[in-house]
């Protein structure tokens, strides 16, 4: 569906993607994931045709962005980073227009609009306005917007930044079926739990490079421990004491407000530190994610 | 129910697609259609409106004191005189706010054009969209206009039909020029001193209210630069029926040519903006 080859984005001086190569097949859900600025949504206006390739190849649904962006367009959708809805028209309208502009018959789209307004669960709001709808339903909005042309490709940027976790939960589920359905999704996101529920691959993204590929368990397993021990002592004790609990893991992290110990046995190592006579104030044991996955390849944690 | 690739019935058999497809450009023209839903009553009332309070207040009122003193200005009465400026000049109002506002706005607020974007048109579509938008509502508003000056009867001549063109003309020589550069803006404060320092004198010195002939000479010079002198005196002889062969063709031209050298501009500053 989309293959690149040492994709890069320029902006003057500044190289925002920086030779990037990726593969999205049909059917999967494809995740970027990384923090702000990575170049997530510069890859995705790229893939999208709406901005242009600095240099690198890329093809499209089998097309090429330069030459045939608007053939590219018309069998894909894109939810924005930031919602472009028109804000005073109501939100079936909204779904009216954009169908215009894939030159959809009147009468297709209006179908087409009473099952996604089903599906984005906001039959009730048709005739309403969008302006003062919810930040959710703004976004399920233009996921149903996107959606209208029913498009072999779904680009969704940052799909529930933003959003309350109710929200987000209901945002996800309806990507869900969308995958069930074999919408084949490309998901940018800096939520980790976002990228493990919804992603079959993924690509870890920091500073316009890819830091690792593979399936959020595979990531896991070749970078991060299977537990994690987060210790948390009154601030500023952290340094010191790390020093001396690092021996216990096969790996560990200073954080501002944490140290976390990366080992297979989560409990035994937590045993050790009490037995050391050390009293954080607060312990944890938990399976590792992919932030601990990030936090392993840049030093840095996801969202700051 | 699946909502993807799910075929579309209607009387029980599926859609075909359409053959006869919709031009890229029209269907961008199309949602600013969609926003004038809401908001045509309003708009085609004050489009009535307004040269009904200016024609009976300064055309007639105004006009038959000084019709009284002075026979009229250029020979004709003064409403008659009067009424085909107040065309030109409400066409510039008209091009200029339509562009201004509503262009920036689509690029940063509502972010319109984006939406557009990631449809299949492309930058020139939804370019082109907005002006031909712009000029269908110049269109609308200039055909009440010529029907409340011919009620006034201050329709001349039937050369006066050709004022409908000339006056969307005038609209566009200020409207495409000025989506060009408020393509290029992140706030609105310079429309604000525009109107000020631009529109308003505009109004007031190209002929609209009296000649120019009667302004300081440097002035003179300054207002048969501008496009609104040369559309105030081409709609004006239309509507008299006192056609100067070339020299109105030479407005004409002139007033071609601020579109046209617009156009460019827009090119240049729409795909500056927004293919980034
Ligand atoms: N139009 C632009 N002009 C200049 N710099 C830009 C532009 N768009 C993005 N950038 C820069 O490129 C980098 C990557 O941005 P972006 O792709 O938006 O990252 P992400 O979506 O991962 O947060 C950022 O540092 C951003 O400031
Ligand atoms: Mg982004």
């Amino acid at each position: 569906m989309v293959e690149a080859h040492g994709l890069v984005k320029r902006f003057g001086d500044f190289v925002a993607v920086d030779a990037v190569d990726f593969t999205i097949t049909k059917g999967e859900s494809f995740g970027f994931l990384g923090p702000n600025g990575a170049g997530k949504t510069s890859t995705m206006r790229m893939i999208s045709c709406i901005s242009p390739v600095t240099e690198g190849t890329l093809r499209v649904l089998g097309m090429d962005p330069a030459t045939e962006g608007a053939q590219i367009r018309a069998r894909m959708g894109l939810v924005p980073q930031e919602d472009s809805l028109d804000l005073d028209l109501t939100v079936l309208d909204n779904l009216m227009i954009y169908g215009r502009y894939f030159d959809m018959p009147k009468k297709v789209i209006r179908q087409r609009a009473d099952q996604l307004l089903d599906f984005a669960q906001l039959t009730e709001r048709a005739h309403d306005r969008v302006d003062p709808l919810s930040g959710g339903m703004k976004r399920r909005l233009t996921i149903a917007r996107a959606l209208i042309s029913d498009p072999d490709l779904l680009i969704l940027d940052e799909p529930t930044t933003g959003l309350d976790p109710q929200a987000r939960h209901l945002l996800w589920d309806r990507l869900y079926r969308l995958k069930q359905q074999g919408v084949t999704l490309v998901i940018t996101t800096h939520y980790m739990d976002e990228a493990e529920q919804l992603c079959d691959r993924l690509v870890v993204m920091d500073k316009g490079r890819f830091a690792a590929e593979g399936s959020p368990r595979q990531l896991i397993d070749q970078h991060a421990t299977k537990e994690v021990v987060e210790l948390r002592f009154r601030p500023g004790e952290h340094e010191s004491i790390a020093l001396r609990v690092a021996d216990l893991a096969e790996r560990h992290e200073v954080l501002p407000d944490r140290i976390l110990l990366y080992t297979d046995d989560g409990d035994a190592a937590l045993a050790e530190v009490t037995a050391m006579g050390l009293a954080p104030q607060s312990t944890l044991v938990r399976r590792s994610t992919l932030e601990d996955v990030f936090l392993r390849l840049t030093g840095r944690t996801l969202v700051d | 129910m699946s909502i993807v690739k799910s075929p579309i019935f209607e009387h029980g058999e599926v859609v075909t697609p359409r053959r006869v497809t919709t031009p890229m450009w029209l269907r961008a023209a199309l949602y600013w259609g969609y926003q004038y839903k809401r908001t045509w009553r309003s708009s085609i009332f004050t489009s009535f409106l307004i040269p009904v309070l200016y024609l009976t207040s300064m055309g007639v009122a105004l006009g038959s004191l000084i019709d009284k003193h002075s026979h009229g200005v250029a020979g004709v009465s003064y409403v008659s005189y009067l009424a085909p400026g107040l065309l030109a000049a409400t066409c510039m109002q008209i091009g200029a706010n339509d562009t201004m506002w509503p262009v920036m706005g689509a690029i940063k607020w509502m972010r319109t054009y984006l939406a557009m974007l990631a449809a299949p048109l492309d930058v020139y579509d939804v370019l082109l969209g907005h002006l031909a938008w712009v000029a269908a509502r110049i269109t609308i508003v200039v055909t009440i206009y010529l029907s409340v000056m011919a009620a006034f009867g201050t329709v001349h001549s039937p050369w006066g039909i050709c004022a409908l063109p000339a006056a969307v003309l005038v609209g566009m020589a200020f409207g495409v020029p000025m989506a060009a550069f408020s393509a290029t803006q992140d706030k609105d404060t310079a429309f604000i001193t525009i109107y000020r320092f631009v529109v308003i004198p505009l109004f007031l010195f190209s002929g609209t209210f009296f000649p120019i002939s009667q302004l300081p000479h440097l002035l003179q010079y300054l207002a048969y630069a501008t496009p609104l002198f040369h559309g105030v005196a081409l709609c004006r002889d239309l509507t008299l029926g006192q056609v100067h062969g070339w020299v109105d063709v030479g407005h004409a031209a002139y007033l071609a040519a601020w579109v046209g050298v617009g156009y460019l501009l827009c090119r240049r500053t729409f795909a500056k903006r927004l293919v980034v």
